[in-house]
This record gives C-alpha cells, structure tokens and sequence, in this order.
C-alpha cells in the first residue's frame, strides 16, 4: 500500500469514528498492534456500526505492518447489542 | 418486556435462511425468521441474471424468482413458521440463553430458542483510499439494492473497482440501466470472476485494467473523478497515475461473513482466508462448538448462492434432527452430494480448501477428547 511519507491528505478506515490510516500506522508502529488495544487508543471500530465496515481493513493493517499472517491476528470481542438502541428502548423493560 | 418463543429461530431470510427455514418447517417445527430487511429474500432479490450452479439449485433462473420460489415452499408450510422482517437480533446473552431483537428502531425484546441457525450473510469488504468518504462512493451491494430493488441508478458514469463476478455482473447491470461503466480495475493479475461475465463487458467496451487499483478519489463535496494506478506483484503502487472520470466509485473488492451472534454464542471462531474472514467451526452438519447454534450461507464462508442454499438445507434439516424429529434417511446425504457437485469447479477449489480448516469430524468426538 501507500508509504508513510505519501500519505498527506487523510485515509479514513473508520469512518464512525473518524480514524485514519496514518493514525493506525503510527499506533502500530508505537507497539499497539492488535484491534482490542487500538480501539482503545483511537475509538477505532467503536462507532455505530461497531467495526463492521473497517475491522476488515484494520486486521490486514496490523498483519501487513506486523508481519503477521491474518489469520493470527485476533479481531475484536463482540458484545451485544450489535447496533444502537435508543436507551428509551430499553428503559422501557426495565422493573420499577 | 415481550418475549417471543420458538423451537429453531433463523436469523436472516436471505438464501441460506430460507432454505433452512422450509426445510424445518416442512418436517413440523416451530420456525421464526428474523430478517432485518423490509422484505425476506437477502441478496437474491437483487439478482437479475440467471444463476449458474446445477439444476437442482435452480440454475438458469433468474436470482430473484428463487427468492419467489422458496417463499412459494414455506407457503406450504406457512402454520408453521413465524416471520418478523424489520427486525434485527442484536444480540445473544448466554447466561440467560435469550436472544435480544429490535422491530425497526421502536420495539425491542426477547427471544427465547431451542435451536438456532445462523444465516446471516455477508458485508461489504471496504478498501483504504483517499476521500474514500465522499458521497458517491458505494458498495457494489448497495449500488445493486438501489438500481435492481429500487429503480434509482447511482450516477452517470461508475469506475468499478474489483473484477470478481460482483463487480463484473453489477458492471454489466449498470449499462443495462444505461450508466456508463469507464473501467474496472483489478489488483490481480488475472479476473477473478466467470469468463462469461467479464468477456460480456468486455464485449460492450468496458477496459478490465489488471493489476491496477483506485488510489484517490477526486472531488470535495461530490465524486468528480479518480485516480488509478498500476501494481506490480507485490501490489505497490507503480508508475503515473491516471486520471478516469467518473461520478461514482463502486467497490467490489469482496464481502466478509458476518457472524457477531456466533461470536457471541462463544462458538469457536476462526479467520479462514478463503473463506473471507472469521467463521465459526462446524461438523458437515453445520453444528457449531455451540451445539445449539448451526450456521449456513455467507455467514459461513463467502459463496455463492447456490451452495448456500444447500447448506441452510443442510443446517434445517440437523436441527431438526437435534430436536428429535424423524428425518427422511438418506436426506442429509444427498444434500452433501450436492454441495460436492457445486463445489467441483475451479472456483470451489478454494473454498474445499478452506473448510478442510474450519471442518471438525464430530463435536461429541472433539469434546471427549
């Protein structure tokens, strides 16, 4: 993909969240180089769609950067509910 | 909180869920099918081209007729099987073995299942690029629901990006809407879809460039053009980049399972690259490590339609075996046959390959070591 020195106008991988690639890279760089610890730094995959649209794209980073074949990176835990709810949704079942 | 009850929930009636879900209420049980579309149906429904694949999975008919003809099935059946479209799970507790649902975004509640399959689908795999986020950027799937679905073209002239049978049959689906297609662009040296599909665009003027990807999209509030370039084989990036114009970038770069209730479900998981991303391990009967959890279709591995059929058959037919219903000997046998036969192309090369991974023997086996 892109070298370092190319990347000047923003790549956005997680658009929820708005986190870039350069971001990412350098993160990984940094040693943080697995989802779990980068969605704590950068919010990453926390968004809305909770990760659907860039974990994708994150693991192949973290494989490519690290050297790692994918299939030993780990992707992220997953926690219900996998979309939003509205917090009055769930108010609603609640006991008095 | 309302809580609904059934003995096999299907989460998702695209393809694979609507095979299974007849194929088990058929047999008698108790069926629910959770579908978070507004209609069932998944991805067939956007299928105008006639299918490949055998006759038995309704090869040559057009990808939405299947649709009818499996909703035509469970008509036969229909006592028997509960339908919630709208409504997505969002989740699976397993202190409580309850499943959470929500009915568009204003009803929410639970679920209470002996079995459940598993059949999900897919999403699209995205690709890093700058201004990817500028309107007029979509998914191959998504430009297939608005134009095929809903009657709405995206733009006037596409730059695909991806030559697997995606992007070469939505290619081909957008110029029979009359959008122009200014080229597709493959990271691989060679296409990755049917030959058919990529000599018919080919034939109507659309340049395949192998070994070329998007590199930036131009623009600042809309899509105005792109620039490509070409790879070499360790797809970096060489030489000029060229300029293709363009108001829509459509990214056909593949599709990746979806499988959060399974994670969640704590069935063993596992990355399997040919089969697109994490998947969970199953038996030939599409058992999970979660013995109440069976999966089938897309969620399983990316395939086509056609197989994916066939195993939510499979998946129906195990649960309702797990069950205690009686089921037809010899059944589940001949399903096999079939996913063999569909899968003794070239293309199903891979995907044999990749479930050699994914497959276990037999869960009791496994477990008692």
């Amino acid at each position: 993909m892109a070298d370092k020195k190319e990347i000047q106008e923003p790549i956005y991988v997680c658009r929820c969240e708005e986190v870039t690639l350069e971001e990412i890279d350098e993160w990984i760089e940094k040693g943080y180089d697995t989802v779990e610890e980068l969605k704590r730094v950068l919010r990453v995959g926390m968004g809305p769609c909770q990760g659907r649209g860039c974990q994708d794209i994150l693991l192949r980073e973290i494989a490519r950067k690290t050297g790692k074949p994918i299939t030993e990176i780990h992707p992220a835990t997953v926690r219900p509910p996998v979309k939003p709810i509205k917090i009055s949704l769930l108010a609603e079942g609640g006991e008095e | 909180m309302k809580r609904l009850e059934t003995e096999i929930l299907v989460i998702g009636g695209g393809a694979a869920g609507l095979s299974a879900a007849a194929e088990a209420a058929a047999a008698g049980a108790k069926v629910m099918i959770l579908e978070s579309d507004l209609h069932l149906g998944g991805q067939l429904v956007k299928q105008t081209h006639k299918f490949f694949g055998s006759k038995d999975e309704y090869a040559g008919t057009r990808g939405f007729k299947i649709a009818d003809i499996l909703l035509k099935e469970m008509e036969s059946c229909k006592e028997n099987i509960e339908i919630h479209t709208n409504t997505t799970v969002t989740g699976y507790y397993s202190e409580d073995d309850t499943f959470t649902a929500m009915r568009d975004e204003d009803e929410f509640f639970t679920i209470k299942a002996d079995r459940a399959i598993v059949a999900t689908g897919a999403q699209e795999r995205l690709i890093p690029f700058v201004n990817n986020d500028l309107p007029g950027v979509y998914g191959a799937g998504a430009v297939q629901t608005i134009m095929n679905v809903y009657g709405v073209v995206p733009g006037k002239r596409v730059l695909m990006v991806g030559a697997g049978n995606i992007g070469l049959i939505v290619s081909y689906q957008l110029m029979q809407a009359g959008v122009e297609v200014a080229a597709i662009v493959e990271a691989a040296p060679k296409v990755g879809g049917y030959w058919v599909h990529a000599a018919k665009v080919r034939r109507m003027g659309v340049p395949i460039l192998l070994r070329h990807s998007i590199k930036r999209a131009l623009g600042d509030e809309i899509i105005t053009g792109a620039m490509i370039t070409e790879l070499n084989e360790r797809f970096e990036p060489v030489g000029e980049e060229k300029k293709i114009d363009c108001d829509v970038i459509c990214i056909a770069v593949g599709l990746t399972p979806t499988t959060e209730i399974l994670s969640q479900a704590g069935c063993e998981m596992m990355y399997v690259p040919e089969l697109c991303g994490n998947v969970a391990r199953r038996d030939s009967s599409m058992q999970t490590s979660n013995p109440k959890f069976f999966t089938a279709g897309d969620a399983s591995g990316i395939e086509e339609a056609s197989a994916a059929m066939v195993e939510g058959r499979v998946a129906g037919l195990s649960a309702l075996k797990s069950l205690g219903y009686p089921t037809e000997h010899g059944r589940l046998e001949e399903y096999w046959g079939r996913l063999q036969a569909l899968r003794s192309g070239e293309a199903g090369k891979r995907i044999c390959q990749g479930l050699t991974c994914v497959l276990t023997e037999d869960w009791e086996a496994v477990h008692n070591g």
